[in-house]
């Protein structure tokens, strides 16, 4: 691969798990073009946890189901470790998820006719693991996760919190390089946000790499790198620098009036 | 800084540095730490509004020190204070002032500012969640105001999303 490519802040010279590159995304309803994508370039390294931020309809959710093979780009290239996969077919970008990438969503996505352990070891079961080998991983997942009383369970009588958390595990039973992530917070009070988070950053140190749709700030600042998306186009893509130890910046925030 | 030591002070009298330890550990390691010299300065001028009054005390190893007590004018005052609805909103906001005004004049582009201002933004949050995860779950002052100023930065950052939607 050429070395030629933008490089950013953060990124130094680990190889790249996902790169993106002039990724157009064009939709048409009823004879109008909506050019939700206008040559997107992006960068993620293995193990990077970036957060995708920015208005409504400036492009995120797209951004992610493209990268994620839900929906095909308009013109572009993906490359995912090292592989050119844009050109793939449904089927192939179906083998590509199972094998490789992880899918979070806000409104968790779970089968409703299938008990909480059999949606977590559905796709060990599609990637061609033996049941017991499936049953092995699951068990370990919603340990993990604090649920695994639940496993006999329908998703429906979970709290949403809970939803999320076997959303999480589904999402992790395969060991996925890559956890794509759409507002997983989002639809989750603070205490469930805040476990959800404790999860993710635990995931990120596993070495899992997470790209992540957010607008919750308190989740993109737990990332390596913000990308901030307009209108299509990524606006600005910055680490994030932490303020050293003392207090000055919290000190602007947290000023007592008197 | 004048009316949370008129309200230690409400409790018991105390002494400069005394203020100083209790605003500390009400409020937890997110609240700036008080500056000691700023102390003695806002006690000394409180004394002068007549609000509060001091006498030394002997101590037999050290300087003597100082001790402060509220007078009813003090009181009252602080009644006053705990009384009336504090400000709402920040209308004045320094960024936006910036963002609106430096393009006029042709010392910045728009984008930038922001970009500048999100990743200011960001860093803080970084370090209120760090703060967040650090604090004590039974200290539900220092927690609150962790959670406030993370709410606050929030808000932030969702107004500077529609300034960018309008603006640029």
């Amino acid at each position: 691969m050429r070395r030629s490519e933008p490089r950013w802040p953060g990124v130094g010279d680990t190889p790249a798990l996902l790169r993106a590159r002039k990724l157009v995304k064009v939709y048409r309803a009823d004879g109008v073009e909506v050019e939700a994508l206008r040559g997107v370039d992006l960068e993620l390294a293995i193990g990077e946890f970036v957060a995708i931020m920015g208005p409504s309809g400036s492009g995120k959710s797209t951004l992610l189901h493209v990268l994620g093979g839900l929906a095909p780009a308009t013109s572009g290239e993906i490359w995912l470790r090292g592989q050119r996969v844009d050109g793939l077919s449904t089927a192939g970008w179906a083998i590509l998820r199972r094998r490789h990438i992880g899918f979070v969503f806000q409104f968790f996505n779970l089968l409703s006719n299938m008990t909480v352990a059999d949606n977590v070891e559905l796709p060990a079961l599609l990637a061609g693991a033996n049941p017991r080998q499936a049953r092995r991983r699951r068990e370990e997942l919603l340990a993990e996760l604090g649920i695994a009383d639940k496993a006999g369970a329908a998703p429906a009588r979970l709290s949403g919190g809970e939803q999320q958390r076997v959303a999480l595990a589904r999402a992790l039973a395969n060991e996925p390089s890559l956890l794509l992530a759409d507002e997983p917070t989002g639809n989750l009070d603070s205490s469930n946000t805040r476990d959800v988070l404790r999860l993710l950053r635990r995931v990120h140190a596993g070495g899992q790499a997470i790209l992540m749709v957010t607008h919750d700030a308190r989740v993109a600042s737990l990332a390596d790198r913000v990308i901030n998306l307009f209108d299509g186009m990524v606006a600005d893509d910055a680490a994030i620098v932490p303020i050293p130890r003392g207090l000055n910046g919290v000190r602007d925030v947290l000023e007592l009036r008197g | 800084m004048r009316q949370p030591l008129l309200a230690l002070l409400a409790k018991e009298p105390a002494h400069g540095y005394e203020l100083k330890l209790a605003l500390e550990q009400t409020f937890g390691q997110a609240y700036p730490s008080p500056n000691i010299g700023q102390i003695y300065v806002t006690l000394k001028r409180l004394e002068q509004d007549g609000l509060v009054c001091s006498q030394d005390v002997e101590q037999t190893t050290r300087p003597n020190k100082r001790v402060y007590e509220l007078t009813s004018a003090g009181r009252e005052a602080l009644r006053a204070w705990v009384e009336e609805p504090s400000d709402g909103p920040r209308i004045r906001d320094e960024f936006f002032i910036k963002l609106i005004l430096a393009p006029m004049a042709g010392l910045a582009d728009r984008i930038a500012l922001m970009n500048a201002q999100r990743r200011h933004y960001l860093s803080l949050m970084r370090k209120l969640t760090d703060l967040q995860a650090d604090a004590d779950r039974a200290d539900a002052p220092a927690r609150l105001l962790i959670e406030g100023a993370v709410l606050h930065l929030q808000a932030d950052l969702d107004w500077l999303e529609r300034c960018q939607e309008e603006l640029v």
